[in-house]
């Protein structure tokens, strides 16, 4: 039976659900890169190079048409598709709500429509996409639909959210959508265990402009969303500096950390268009091999 | 009322809450500012950061300060403050108020006013009956009355255009019994003052009430030496300034404009100065009136009569006039010199002297009859100028040879002489430097002036003194002779070009000009107004405005004489009076007038106006107290950190409201810049492709390098050579050098401004093409509109650009250089639009593979294919960015090549290629 509270949220669903996924289609299609090759030889319908024959290549192998035109024989190899899983996390905690301006969405519909515009595309060039703790993944149209209704799911009650490792297939892909101004040691331990599965992946930091600039000023209690923490400070312009400067440790550690297990990261900021961060993400999921 | 220093209190005792400002002080110092709650997930961040200041908790000092003032400043505006809190007049008995409601008082009568309906509204709060008098007025018996009845009439109450002056009269009239009287007083002294002073005396008190203002009055105009001179006078005469003197009059369209005007410097403790104006005389004829600006007083105005307008000139020649020989007549070169300043009486001397000419000019005229030569003697007598030039018949006559002839200024020796001339000897004579006393005296005498015939004078006794102006040698060459009033002048050369080249220079007709304007009295004389009637046509108000007189009745001559020299009165208001054949103008200020200031009787104290105006200061600390609340506001807010976005808010409302304006008015103001002449050199020595500068460097490098790699093609490939390709910004740069624009069309483009626009489509208009790329073909296309082609829409909205189609097959820039049918750049197959073809054009002929489309080039291409990226090729010449996959990248560079070339080839030629249709027929009409 519906509960009320269950209904209407399932109606606002309905109301979100097809103007996101647009949007990530939307998004999707500016980026409409050709074929998605795999810039290697393997399994593959598409031609990648002729290579001199050697020895072990059977004589089926060899491609004669080519190698009449000269002395040595040559094998056409076909450029290497295969499908991958990619895991994508999506930050649900309360913080990826904020949003530091009238009219500016809240990091989490950003990170939202990064994950399910990515997954289009992903899916697209014929990968398996799944939600972390949410979705297995799997590859197909419907795929999206799925993820997309599990992507509007409600978030997470605490104020900063660890990276969820459940469900990523060994030596898949992932990517983490997050603000990642939580705990580092919840970050530090989900990266750990990815790592630990040979997942490779992309970082990617979504952060509001205001809390790039710290546009605050005199006496003020900072709060987190939850209101979980806080401080209070007499005069907030002081902060500035200090506040800039752990915000550029933080970034630098978290860029560390990837490097460290050969993940990729980035930071996006909700202010600048989506489709930078999409295309960056998509380069970086490629070049990850 | 209680006062402290000028500053009195309404209700002091309002104040005594000021003691209290200390405990606010303390108690305010003790409450912060409020905090402001924020969420702010980044507060993970700065837990454990300790703030620098632990003050910040307490409140500031200054906004205490403000606080502080603001009660302070409310609390002194209900107290009522008052600065120079008035003493009104105490007393009792009746109050008379005099004004003198003379033109002077015109400087400043609202003040003056203002100060009688003080009084008078003073009197009624005291019950006081009053009455007020004005000098200015006829003489009648006074009268008090309530201050009610009076205050309706005090407020309808005008300066009159005249001195008061019947002291005497007044204090005849004035009523019986004791009263106290106050005497605002236009500060000029006059005669008979005293009188009434005495009288007033004798019934009571006597306060006089002046101002500080300066009196400031024009005399009327006069000349000299050919210029006006206007003198100004001032009371009182203190430190040095200066006031500027404008000559107003009917433009040749009628319109009432300045005509000239001039500063009048006066030194220290100097109360009279003068200055020149120098007018050219066709403007100075037409000057109505002088006047001070910005002063509005009848004294400050000076109406110009007859004095400054046309003279008469009559000229005479007698015997039989010579048609046909303009050139020669003696009066050829007099009438053009005068025509357009003076009027000219033409015709026998007789006729010409009753018309009362101001110059008689006998040109080479040697006997007169006997009454003609009275008749002129008369005439010269009264004033008037007798201007004789010589000639051959002056000279074979026997005038003035061994007697001086009365109409003549010196004797004459027999025959003349002639220098110079094919039969004698030596060189023609030149000018002497005039010397000082002449009339010409500063005028320079050009080289070119020479003389080679003249009559001699007789060397007589007082040859010299005569002698107005001489040749080098020393000869007289124009004398002169007093008679009574008049004078005159022998010019010993003719008037015109045979005996000398005078007439020819324009020294003279200054000389003239000399001569005649000397001839004029300054001011009419008594005599010449007495015995007439004349009539006002124009009178003057007390604040110097001209109205027409209408029905006023005419005044004898005799009082407009007197009235001239001692200045006008209530009979006789100042203003322009015509008689029979001239007009007069009586002005306020005369020739002769002084300022001169009232010495008062010691027993008299005197108050100026200015000083005693009490202030009310209770709107003003009100608003104080109110700015400082506001003040507190806006600090409070600052404190807390809410500024920032009001402040952005007020800056978005400053920058709509304050620099809206501003700039569309600078938009109109810009011209369009020269363009760097180097630069139009660079653009213009040979065919030079240009591209737009987009504010991108990346984008901005990149069109540069593709236009160079297409210039490069093109010197390869075709007989067009362009030189390195330019960068220009459709706002400053001139447009006109270039043939052909590249437009890369980025995201977030800037709109150009309207003036760019208007050049823009200057350019389309007369042959420009703009390529526009928005470099988007690899994402467009799919029905979805990317941000450059929104760009692109933006920029297009303003531009005069024709319908569009995407290019057709048969269209001629497919065939200009290259046959193509792709236009490719980095990416392949985007749409390329062109101008439409015209609808009649559509269907192709038979067996024509074109339509028959010769007319019009497109200005404007719009693609996406990113053609620059294309074209460009680096330093060394080789491809700069990568294009497609292999050999069909190459491919597809070559034919993005083409497309350049073909481009280029249709800028340039136009329908060139379109028209080889045509060849057939061409061939088939040669008989083939």
């Amino acid at each position: 039976m519906l509960t009320p509270d269950l209904r209407t949220r399932a109606e606002a669903l309905g109301q979100s659900l097809p103007p996101l996924l647009a949007e990530a289609e939307m998004l999707a299609s500016t980026v409409m890169l050709g074929e998605h090759g795999r810039r290697r030889a393997g399994m593959g319908d598409e031609f990648w190079q002729y290579r001199p024959a050697h020895a072990g290549d059977s004589a089926r192998m060899i491609d004669w048409r080519r190698s009449a035109r000269s002395d040595a024989h040559f094998v056409r190899e076909r450029e290497w598709q295969a499908a991958q899983s990619v895991t994508i996390w999506v930050d649900q905690g309360r913080s990826m709500g904020f949003s530091g301006a009238k009219g500016r969405e809240p990091k989490v519909d950003r990170a939202r429509l990064l994950a399910l515009a990515l997954a289009v595309l992903l899916l697209r060039g014929g990968e398996r996409v799944g939600l972390a703790g949410l979705a297995q993944p799997r590859s197909g149209r419907t795929q999206l639909l799925r993820l997309a209704s599990r992507l509007v799911g409600e978030g997470a009650a605490d104020d900063y959210a660890a990276p969820e490792t459940e469900g990523m297939v060994a030596h898949g892909r992932g990517v983490f959508l997050s603000d990642f101004l939580g705990d580092l040691q919840g970050i530090e331990a989900g990266l750990a265990r990815a790592a630990d599965r040979g997942v490779k992946g992309i970082l990617i930091q979504i952060l509001d402009p205001s809390e790039e600039e710290f546009p605050f000023d005199g006496r003020t209690i900072f709060e987190s969303m939850g209101r979980s923490l806080s401080h209070e400070t007499k005069e907030a312009g002081n902060l500035r500096t200090r506040y800039l400067a752990r915000l550029a440790e933080r970034k630098n550690r978290l860029a560390g950390l990837a490097r460290a297990v050969g993940w990729h990261f980035s930071t996006h900021h909700t202010g600048s268009p989506a489709q930078s961060a999409l295309l960056w993400a998509y380069r970086a999921l490629e070049g990850g091999r | 009322m209680f006062a402290i220093g000028p500053l009195g209190f309404a209700a002091p005792w309002l104040l005594l809450p000021l003691i209290a400002l200390p405990i606010l002080w303390i108690l305010l110092r003790a409450v912060p500012p409020a905090p402001i709650r924020r969420r702010f997930p980044g507060v993970a961040l700065i837990l454990g950061l300790r703030d620098d200041e632990a003050e910040a908790d307490k409140t500031p000092w200054w906004l205490l300060l403000i606080r502080t003032l603001a009660v302070a400043a409310m609390i002194i505006g209900f107290a009522g403050p008052v600065l120079n809190p008035e003493d009104r007049v105490e007393g009792s008995g009746p109050l008379l108020i005099v004004v003198d409601g003379s033109w002077a008082d015109a400087r400043d009568w609202p003040q003056r006013l203002e100060k009688a309906e003080a009084l008078v509204a003073d009197s009624g709060v005291q019950g006081r009956p009053v009455a007020l008098i004005r000098l200015t007025d006829a003489p009648e018996a006074v009268e008090f009355q309530t201050a009610e009845t009076w205050a309706s009439r005090v407020a309808g109450l005008q300066p009159q255009p005249w001195a008061p002056a019947d002291f005497a009269a007044w204090a005849g009239v004035l009523p019986e019994g004791a009263f106290d009287s106050v005497w605002i007083s236009d500060g000029l002294a006059a005669k008979g003052r005293e009188d009434l002073v005495t009288a007033l005396q004798a019934h009571g008190s006597l306060l006089v009430v002046e101002t500080k203002k300066p009196v400031i009055a024009l005399h009327p105009p006069r000349f000299e030496d050919g210029k006006v001179i206007v003198a100004v006078s001032r009371l009182p005469a203190t430190e040095a300034s200066s006031v500027t003197v404008q000559a107003m009059g009917p433009d040749p369209a009628g319109i009432e404009r300045v005509l000239g005007q001039t500063l009048v410097n006066f030194g220290l403790g100097e109360a009279r100065a003068e200055a020149a104006l120098d007018l050219p005389p066709e403007v100075r004829n037409r000057i109505t009136r002088f006047e001070i600006v910005p002063v509005r007083t009848a004294g400050a105005v000076s109406l110009s009569d007859d004095s400054l307008k046309r003279r008469k000139i009559a000229l005479i020649r007698m015997g039989p006039d010579q048609e046909g020989l303009q050139l020669l007549s003696p009066l050829h070169y007099l009438r053009q010199a005068l025509v357009p300043v003076a009027e000219i009486i033409e015709g026998n001397l007789i006729d010409s002297l009753r018309a009362n000419p101001d110059v008689v000019v006998l040109a080479d005229v040697a006997e007169l009859t006997k009454a003609e030569e009275d008749a002129t003697l008369e005439w010269v007598k009264k004033g008037g100028l007798l201007l004789r030039f010589a000639g051959p018949d002056l000279a074979a006559s026997d005038i003035s040879r061994t007697t001086e002839d009365p109409l003549m200024p010196v004797r004459l020796r027999e025959g003349g002489r002639s220098v110079g001339g094919t039969m004698s000897w030596g060189e023609p004579k030149g000018l002497a430097p005039f010397p000082e006393g002449s009339p010409f005296y500063g005028l320079l005498s050009p080289d070119d002036v020479v003389v080679s015939e003249q009559v001699l004078a007789q060397p007589d006794a007082d040859l010299a003194e005569r002698t107005i102006a001489a040749l080098e040698d020393g000869t007289p060459l124009m004398t002169r002779k007093a008679i009574g009033g008049g004078q005159v002048v022998l010019v010993h050369v003719t008037a015109n070009a045979e005996w000398s080249s005078l007439p020819l220079s324009g020294l003279f007709v200054q000389m003239l000009e000399r001569l005649a304007v000397s001839t004029k009295p300054e001011q009419p004389e008594a005599e010449d107004l007495a015995g007439q009637v004349w009539t006002p046509q124009v009178t003057l108000d007390a604040y110097g405005h001209a109205a027409d007189a209408g029905e006023m009745p005419g005044v004898a001559g005799e009082a407009l004489a007197k009235a001239v020299d001692t200045g006008p009165t209530r009979d006789l208001r100042p203003g322009l009076y015509a008689g029979a054949d001239r007009r007069v103008a009586l002005n306020v200020t005369g020739a002769k007038a002084e300022l001169l200031p009232i010495d008062w009787p010691a027993s008299v104290p005197v108050e100026t106006l200015e000083g005693r105006v009490a202030q009310v200061l209770k709107g003003l600390f009100l608003t104080a107290g109110m700015l400082f609340l506001l003040l507190d506001v806006l600090a409070a807010l600052w404190l807390a950190g809410r500024l920032r976005g009001l402040l952005r808010g007020a800056a978005v409302v400053l920058a709509l409201g304050l620099f809206a304006g501003p700039e569309r008015g600078m938009a109109q103001d810009t011209t369009v810049a020269l363009p760097d002449d180097a630069r139009a050199l660079e653009a213009t020595t040979a065919v030079v492709l240009a591209y737009v500068l987009t504010g991108d460097p990346r984008v901005d490098d990149l069109s540069r390098a593709g236009l160079l790699g297409l210039s490069d093609t093109l010197w390869q490939r075709t007989s067009v050579e362009p030189m390195m390709p330019i960068g220009v910004d459709v706002e400053t740069d001139e447009l006109a050098f270039y043939p052909f624009l590249y437009w890369p069309v980025i995201n977030g483009a800037k709109q150009p401004s309207d003036a760019a626009y208007a050049k823009l489509n200057q350019y389309l208009r007369t042959g420009g093409m703009i390529l526009f790329d928005t470099r988007d073909a690899d994402v467009a296309g799919f029905g979805g509109e990317t941000a450059e082609a929104k760009a692109l829409q933006m920029i297009a909205s303003g531009l005069d650009i024709p319908a569009l189609e995407p290019l057709p097959a048969d269209h001629v820039l497919t065939r200009t250089f290259y046959l193509l049918q792709d236009f490719p750049g980095r990416h392949l197959g985007g749409a390329v639009w062109v101008e439409a073809a015209p609808q009649a054009a559509e269907k192709a002929d038979e067996g024509m593979p074109f339509r028959n489309l010769n007319d019009g080039v497109s200005p404007v291409v719009i693609g996406g294919n990113d053609w620059a990226s294309a074209w460009a090729v680096d330093e060394y010449g080789g491809p700069l960015m990568p294009i497609g996959r292999g050999g069909a990248g190459d491919r597809q560079r070559e034919i993005a090549l083409r497309f350049g070339v073909n481009l280029i080839m249709y800028v340039l030629t136009g329908n060139y290629k379109s028209d080889q249709v045509h060849v057939p027929a061409l061939l088939e009409r040669l008989g083939q």
